[in-house]
């Protein structure tokens, strides 16, 4: 299929509707507002739903109906937006529905601003919502990489009964790259999948009174039964944790003086003062992370080589996927931060700039 | 021997959990039989609320969701609009639809969601301990308006029948009692007007239930629906406000 050149916004929306995505329910903001355009102008021309909701709160819940019957249905929004959203996704976790989240993040805390930023990785990653649930979050770098993580948020949310996010922020949204589209989801593979949603989810019945009851609820009141579906969800995370870890290894090898570890927009900076840096001779790693949860902590311990004097962490905040490198690296070096906050991205320079004083 | 009188096939053969003298398994009741009379059985799923009525998935004989507080007409669009074969309905108090829920309410009223929505209005939280809802009467005393509902301070009872009356979408939107045998038929009537439209597609239906609250009003059952006759009827008026299908022609 030939390369077409797109906004990370659209990119992502047409490969969600080449994933099979056929509902799709969401409220304006920036920088996600090209999604939202994108899915209102081509869904009716796929036959599917889509829907400005009245809000946040409502179209996360609408996310949660039509999940709840086992269909394919996403929600996009910004920072702000996603916060609206997360009680809704401690339901979809809680009654086990597959359903797919773009945050397309921006400056905050507050209203903020419209830059990109990566500041909701802690939400994305350590809850935002009540509950001990957990909510699989990739993490793109290009816009390449956005479009095709559609596609595997919604087998991953299909496969495990959980809620998917895409932790992409305003650059991969806004900036236009060239694209391939992974061939269409059949419509078989499509079938195969709601098929196999059959056995829980809202649909006729056409069993009669021997089919039992499908209930989408995540309220249990004895606590003993509570605790049982809660460590039942623990053993899903757990299995998750084992099989479903992501990471790219950028240059990392035994002669590595540093370490970096960076994810999405900051990593593709990283890795352009890791080549400057080459080119004068260092050698300098970098472990970016794909799936921010489950972490690659193993990956982040195995790259600490013999010659790794520090381990540095370049983030769009404050330092908050610092905490899960400090317990990937658990002391056996000393682990230093990068970041830039409201909306201010870094230069390959700042970068190397900090790299070379460690150096 | 000639069964008369028996449980409604779409209500599961459970115990309410509903306090003694509530008038909720009379709704759950009456919108079972208009489910069973338009044969939607096998096609039909709803949505339970937060509120007393939070247990409404134990009860009714097919598949159903439970829903954030306020939000069952989202969940319950986005159940329709995933599965535009099944016909859908909520089921909610006055603290869920009235309160928290109200932006929900409105826009999928305004939408024209095909689903049906049962509003459940007994003047009051029912579940978390009797609190005033939107609908508390002015000067009534709940456990959060001790000394009563100073409308000056907290403002009057929202009259939502007739708030989505003035939307253009609604197709239809009714008011009932539930406090006399009479009240009662008379309600069974809009409630199968309602799941009939939903049936045949029509557009968005609304039935509001006046109700009593025995327990948390602390006035025994019977006397509760007197009670809600003398002060509640007056303000929330019986009546059909909107239905479309009574001026187009039923095919």
């Amino acid at each position: 299929m030939a390369k077409v050149l797109m906004k990370g916004n659209e990119a992502v929306a047409e490969a969600a509707i080449r994933s099979g995505c056929r509902l799709y329910f969401a409220y304006p903001i920036t920088p996600q507002s090209e999604l939202i355009e994108y899915m209102a102008k081509k869904m009716p021309l796929v036959n599917g739903t889509f829907l400005q909701a009245e809000s946040e709160v409502a179209a996360i819940n609408m996310v949660y109906g039509a999940a709840g019957t086992g269909k394919r249905v996403m929600t996009s929004s910004s920072s702000p937006g996603i916060s609206l959203k997360m009680e809704g996704i401690s339901y979809i976790a809680g009654a086990e529905l597959p359903a797919v989240i773009i945050n397309v993040q921006r400056g905050g805390p507050g209203l903020g601003d419209i830059q990109p930023s990566q500041a909701d990785y802690f939400q994305a990653t350590k809850g935002g919502g009540h509950g001990d649930y957990r909510l699989i979050v990739l993490a793109p770098s290009s816009v390449q990489e956005f479009a095709d993580m559609a596609g595997e948020a919604f087998d991953l949310a299909d496969k495990y009964r959980n809620p998917v996010m895409i932790l992409a922020d305003g650059m991969l949204g806004q900036m236009m790259e060239p694209v391939e589209f992974k061939e269409d989801k059949s419509a078989e593979e499509l079938r195969d999948i709601e098929h196999k949603h059959e056995s829980w989810c809202i649909c006729p019945n056409v069993d009669g009174p021997s089919r039992h009851h499908h209930e989408i609820n995540s309220l249990e009141l004895d606590p003993k039964v509570l605790e049982k579906h809660v460590n039942e969800l623990g053993q899903k995370y757990d299995y998750i944790e084992k099989h479903e870890v992501r990471h790219e290894a950028y240059n990392v090898s035994d002669d590595n003086e540093i370490l970096c570890v960076a994810f999405g927009t900051a990593s593709r900076i990283v890795k352009s003062a890791i080549n400057d840096l080459k080119d004068e001779g260092r050698s300098i790693g970098l472990i970016r992370p794909v799936t921010c949860w489950p972490y690659p902590y193993e990956a982040v311990t195995n790259a600490i080589g013999k010659n790794v004097k520090k381990v540095i962490v370049f983030e769009l905040n404050l330092g908050q996927m610092l905490d899960d490198v400090k317990i990937a690296v658990n002391g056996k070096v000393p682990v230093d931060f990068f970041g830039k906050v409201g909306g201010i991205v870094f230069t390959p320079d700042e970068v190397k700039q900090k790299i070379e004083e460690i150096l | 021997m000639e069964v008369i009188a028996k449980r409604p096939d779409s209500l599961r053969d459970v115990q309410f959990t509903y306090c003694p003298g509530c008038l909720h398994g009379v709704a759950h009741r009456l919108i079972a039989e208009a489910i069973d009379e338009m044969g939607l059985k096998n096609q039909m799923t709803g949505v339970a609320p937060v509120g007393c009525s939070v247990f409404a998935y134990m009860f009714f004989d097919f598949d159903m969701a439970q829903a954030a507080h306020g939000r069952a007409p989202a969940v319950a669009t986005g159940m329709k609009r995933a599965r535009p074969d099944m016909h859908v309905f909520t089921y909610q108090g006055d603290g869920d639809l009235a309160a928290i829920g109200t932006a929900e309410i409105i826009h999928a009223a305004n939408r024209g969601e095909h689903i049906s929505v049962f509003f459940v209005n007994n003047a009051i939280y029912g579940m978390t301990g009797g609190q005033m809802a939107p609908t508390t009467l002015p000067n009534m005393k709940t456990t959060t308006s001790p000394y009563g509902r100073k409308v000056e301070d907290v403002g009057y009872p929202i009259r939502v029948a007739e708030l989505l009356s003035t939307l253009v979408a609604p197709y239809y939107v009714e008011r009932v009692s539930l406090l006399t045998p009479a009240d009662i038929i008379k309600a069974k009537k809009a409630v199968a007007k309602a799941i009939k439209y939903n049936k045949e597609e029509r557009g968005f239906t609304f039935v509001e239930f006046i109700s009593t609250c025995p327990t948390n009003w602390g006035i025994d059952p019977l006397k509760s629906r007197e009670w809600a006759k003398e002060n509640m009827l007056p303000f929330f008026k019986v009546g059909c406000f909107v239905d479309k299908g009574n001026t187009e022609e039923v095919k």
